[in-house]
């Protein structure tokens, strides 16, 4: 039995230490939105963040994560993060979904990125790509997500 | 597959509103709608069809009309005027849960701030209305059911509206609808919520009068997705998402060569792991044979398939190599083939100027994001599924054969996908079937709970149904002037139909009409056209624009070639030899010249224009792009879409899929966009290796449509085939050769 602070609350997760996070979440937990896309930290649907820092979470154990602080995309987006509920807005705006799947993915990589910028700076369009580049989006959504990102940035400001 | 004709009908009622499908697209290279009506017909192959009972709100029954002509399985109005409109197609990204409803909200004048949208079933009311079948594909959903749901929402509102007329005891054409409400005499109003349950047990009328497109208030309009918020929030529930109580996850182990059988199985270890709770033998696709661990969640399960022993015999199947597989396609394509076009090649020995190209295309992966899955629930003869499927009244027929139950028994729980590209259009229903066997087998050892089946990345990557690798071979003689005396051409490659339910209704005089659809194009020019379908082990299937895929870069890029040969403008030869009789080509290229700049701008220096045209599925789309070419790595900077599809129902989804096409075109000219195989093994397993594109990759694409009042041709895909040659034409312009293989190869 392992206990993960996730999204503010400790949880009891009876799995193997060496389960990923994704599984913990979305078979044990039942917190289905953090996506499975590969298995293997090359798409990036599953990112959450862990004390902050965006992570893949298909390959980074439980064990990993005792002591640390997991958010993911349920808590991101509703309202009680600043950054979140920017970022969630400016997706809704730039209507960026399609098929809607990675997107939990890279809302969680956007506001990883967005916090890690200073205060009232903008970010360049090269920094946005680089920033998403490791999340892969199959419908071609890119050109919304860079458009909502800079948004994002600018709200902030 | 086989289809028990004694056993399903196509409902007769169906066939007087296919006969009324929309334009005649019947020689049409696509996918033939009037032939699928004549297989229903003149079979009585149902193609899944059988009723379950749609259930809704109850409306009186009309004689005359059919269950996809009748709202109450359309549309639903609550208390409080929240209409959910039920959509008869799987959205996997392409919007249709936002265009469908806002086509019926538009003639419902409904209140767009309380519409609503769900996925149907594979109950009878979402049929297809042309196709006479579930399906979703072929770029076919808001072009065949434009009418249909027009008239749904006229319909219901006809009935709405007769309800206030009872309640006021006024005359109903007195009465107006606006937003949601109806406004009777002196501006009095009832709201559709509160009218709805009296209103949906009249009679349903037959005949309604449709708007003028010209006060379409929805209807064109840029709306924003109504899944906006939840698929920005991890909100959006998926296939993959589904959780019953109970529920067990399964992984299958499947044979590294396609179609191979087990030697021996030693699971020992797999059922040593904590919470492995069976190991299955299967049967699977193809005649091939695999092991299924059922377990509780993902992750266990997959343990368990990695601990498995197995040994499995490869001999008794063909072991594809690509390498060889090529050489086998050129030798091939000097034989003799199958004559889709005749024309006299003899005036290619003394045609001035001589074209003789080879291409090249590899096998693709759809690679969607959201991993193969489907849910299976069994209750005694009852079946439920739970998939997001493109074709789920066959995907249920095959349920019922592998399960053993009437087909009426089987339901099919539509849920929203993380894409698709055809993948989920499989004719052999191949993991639908896979899913179903592992619920039966577990059935068998004891295991009552519903089970999920999962694909791993790599399942998915290894686990074939690709578009076939395709080897074309062509000779073309023309003179000075760019005239084309002679074009001899030959396409090497397997039938995506053949063998399947659509053989008798896509396969014509031994050529798969997926496989030539999109040759010859706009151009009227002497063609010969030569094709073989070598039989090879690696299943293959639709991948969004089908043939087009690789028949558009082939006539784009030679087009292109005898342009920059006889040093002409590539668009003002392509507008001489388009002609009179594609005016819809002729407006989407000039769309995309004006609005690029084509020939008036002044390029970066390095850069060079490229262009591009090509119709499928009755929708046109032109590019110009840009590009330029660095330490010999292509850029394609940006792209300006010409657009004709007729009638835009959604600008915002209409340039959502034309961007979205064209990064997946982009996607066929990335090095490491293949899949290859050795020793009968797919070689790639991951987005390590089979390369897509990312955020990094992605050019500038503005999008324009030809303004048009017409009925609306389909646009999920036709952005996706004239990109890879508009770029490849750039970078012939630069580098001064032909690109002739995808993924490109500039060395």
């Amino acid at each position: 039995m392992s206990t993960l602070h996730i999204n503010s609350q400790d949880r009891q997760v009876d799995a193997d230490p060496s389960t990923p996070i994704l599984w913990a979440l979305r078979d044990t937990l039942g917190m289905t939105g953090t996506k499975f896309g590969c298995g293997a930290a090359l798409c990036g649907a599953c990112t959450v963040h862990l004390d902050g820092q965006a992570i893949r979470s298909c390959i980074t154990p439980i064990s990993a994560a005792e002591g640390k602080k997991i958010t993911t995309i349920e808590t991101m987006t509703d309202g009680s993060d600043r950054v979140g509920a920017v970022v969630h807005a400016a997706w809704v705006k730039h209507d960026v979904a399609q098929c809607g799947y990675c997107q939990s993915g890279q809302i969680m990589s956007a506001t990883a990125f967005l916090k890690s910028l200073q205060r009232g700076k903008q970010p360049t369009a090269a920094e946005i790509d680089g920033a998403m580049a490791g999340n892969i989006c199959r419908c071609g959504t890119y050109a919304r997500i860079r458009a909502a990102v800079a948004d994002a940035a600018k709200a902030m400001a | 597959m086989h289809f028990d004709q004694k056993t399903f009908e196509l409902p007769r009622n169906l066939q007087a509103l296919m006969t009324r499908g929309r334009r005649d697209t019947a020689e049409s290279e696509g996918l033939p709608r009037r032939s699928f009506l004549k297989l229903t017909v003149a079979s009585g192959f149902a193609l899944g069809a059988f009723p379950l009972g749609a259930a809704a709100q109850d409306a009186a029954a009309p004689v005359g009309l059919k269950p996809l002509q009748q709202p109450s399985a359309f549309v639903h109005i609550a208390k409080d005027g929240t209409v959910t409109v039920t959509i008869n197609r799987l959205d996997f990204g392409q919007g249709v849960q936002t265009s469908l409803p806002m086509i019926l909200a538009e003639e419902l004048d409904a209140d767009w701030s309380k519409v609503q949208s769900g996925h149907g079933s594979n109950d009878p009311a979402y049929l297809d209305p042309v196709f006479g079948f579930h399906f979703t594909g072929g770029s076919s959903s808001i072009a065949h059911s434009y009418t249909q749901y027009r008239e749904l929402g006229a319909r219901t509102r006809a009935m709405l509206v007769s309800a206030a007329a009872a309640q006021w005891k006024a005359d109903p054409t007195s009465l107006r609808t606006r937003n949601g409400v109806v406004i009777g005499p002196g501006g009095k109003q009832l709201g559709y919520g509160e009218l709805a349950d009296a209103a949906m047990k009249l009679p349903v009328p037959e005949a309604v009068t449709l708007k003028d497109p010209k006060d379409f208030r929805l209807i064109g309009e840029a709306t924003g997705r109504l899944d906006a918020k939840a698929k920005s929030s991890g909100r959006q529930g998926y296939g993959i998402d589904v959780r019953l109580p109970g529920m067990l996850t399964a992984v299958i182990a499947r044979p590294p060569v396609f179609a191979a059988k087990l030697k021996s199985v030693d699971d020992s270890a797999a059922k040593a792991i904590k919470g492995v709770k069976a190991v299955l033998r299967i049967p699977l696709d193809r005649g091939g044979e695999g092991v299924a661990v059922v377990a509780d969640g993902y992750w266990v399960a997959k343990q368990g398939r990695d601990a498995l022993k197995l040994e499995w015999d490869s001999s008794t199947v063909e072991q594809v190599d690509s390498v060889k597989q090529l050489a086998q396609y050129r030798e091939l394509a000097k034989k003799p083939g199958a004559h889709k076009y005749d024309a006299d090649v003899s005036k290619l020995a003394d045609a001035p100027h001589i074209i003789d190209a080879e291409y090249v295309f590899p096998y693709l992966a759809h690679a969607a994001m959201e991993p193969l899955n489907c849910t299976v629930s069994l209750a005694g003869d009852k079946v439920e599924l739970w998939v997001g499927s493109q074709m789920p009244g066959l995907d249920s027929f095959a349920a019922s054969k592998v399960l053993g139950v009437p087909p009426q028994n089987v339901q099919v729980h539509m849920q929203m996908t993380g894409g698709g590209f055809g993948r989920r259009a499989v004719p052999s229903s191949d993991f639908v079937v896979e899913a179903c066997a592992v619920a039966k087998a577990a059935q068998t050892a004891g295991i009552a709970a519903p089970i999920r089946t999962l694909w791993s990345r790599e399942d998915d990557m290894k686990g074939g149904y690709y578009r076939p690798m395709l080897l074309h071979s062509a000779k073309i003689g023309f003179d000075a002037q760019g005239q084309i005396t002679a074009w001899d051409h030959v396409i090497v490659g397997q039938s995506i139909v053949g063998g399947t339910v659509f053989e008798p209704v896509m396969v014509k005089d031994g050529i798969d009409s997926t496989a030539v659809e999109g040759m010859k194009g706009p151009y009227e020019i002497p063609m010969q056209l030569a094709v073989h379908h070598p039989k090879v082990n690696v299943p293959v299937c639709w991948w969004r624009s089908v043939g087009s895929t690789h028949t558009a870069f082939v006539m784009e890029t030679l087009v292109d070639e005898i342009a920059r040969t006889t040093k002409q403008d590539p668009v003002a030869y392509r507008m001489k030899l388009i002609g009179d009789k594609h005016p819809r080509h002729k407006a989407a290229l000039q769309l995309a010249v004006d609005k690029s700049g084509y020939g008036k701008k002044k390029l970066a220096a390095g850069r060079a224009w490229g262009v591009a045209v090509h119709e499928s599925f009755d929708s046109v789309v032109a590019y110009v792009v840009e590009a330029s070419v660095k330490d010999g790595t292509p850029t394609l900077h940006s792209a300006t879409a010409g657009v004709h599809c007729n009638l835009v129902v959604n600008p915002k989804s209409l340039e959502a899929q034309v961007q979205g096409a064209a990064l997946m075109g982009l996607s066929m000219c990335l090095p490491g966009a293949a899949i290859t195989l050795k020793d009968g093994v797919v070689e790639q397993s991951n987005f390590g290796d089979f390369v897509v594109p990312r955020i990094t990759d992605m050019p500038e694409i503005a999008v324009h449509t030809v303004p048009s009042a017409d009925a609306p041709t389909g646009m999920g895909e036709p952005g996706l085939p004239p990109l890879a040659p508009a770029f490849a034409n750039a970078l012939a312009q630069l580098t001064g050769k032909p690109l002739r293989e995808l993924p490109f190869k500039l060395a």
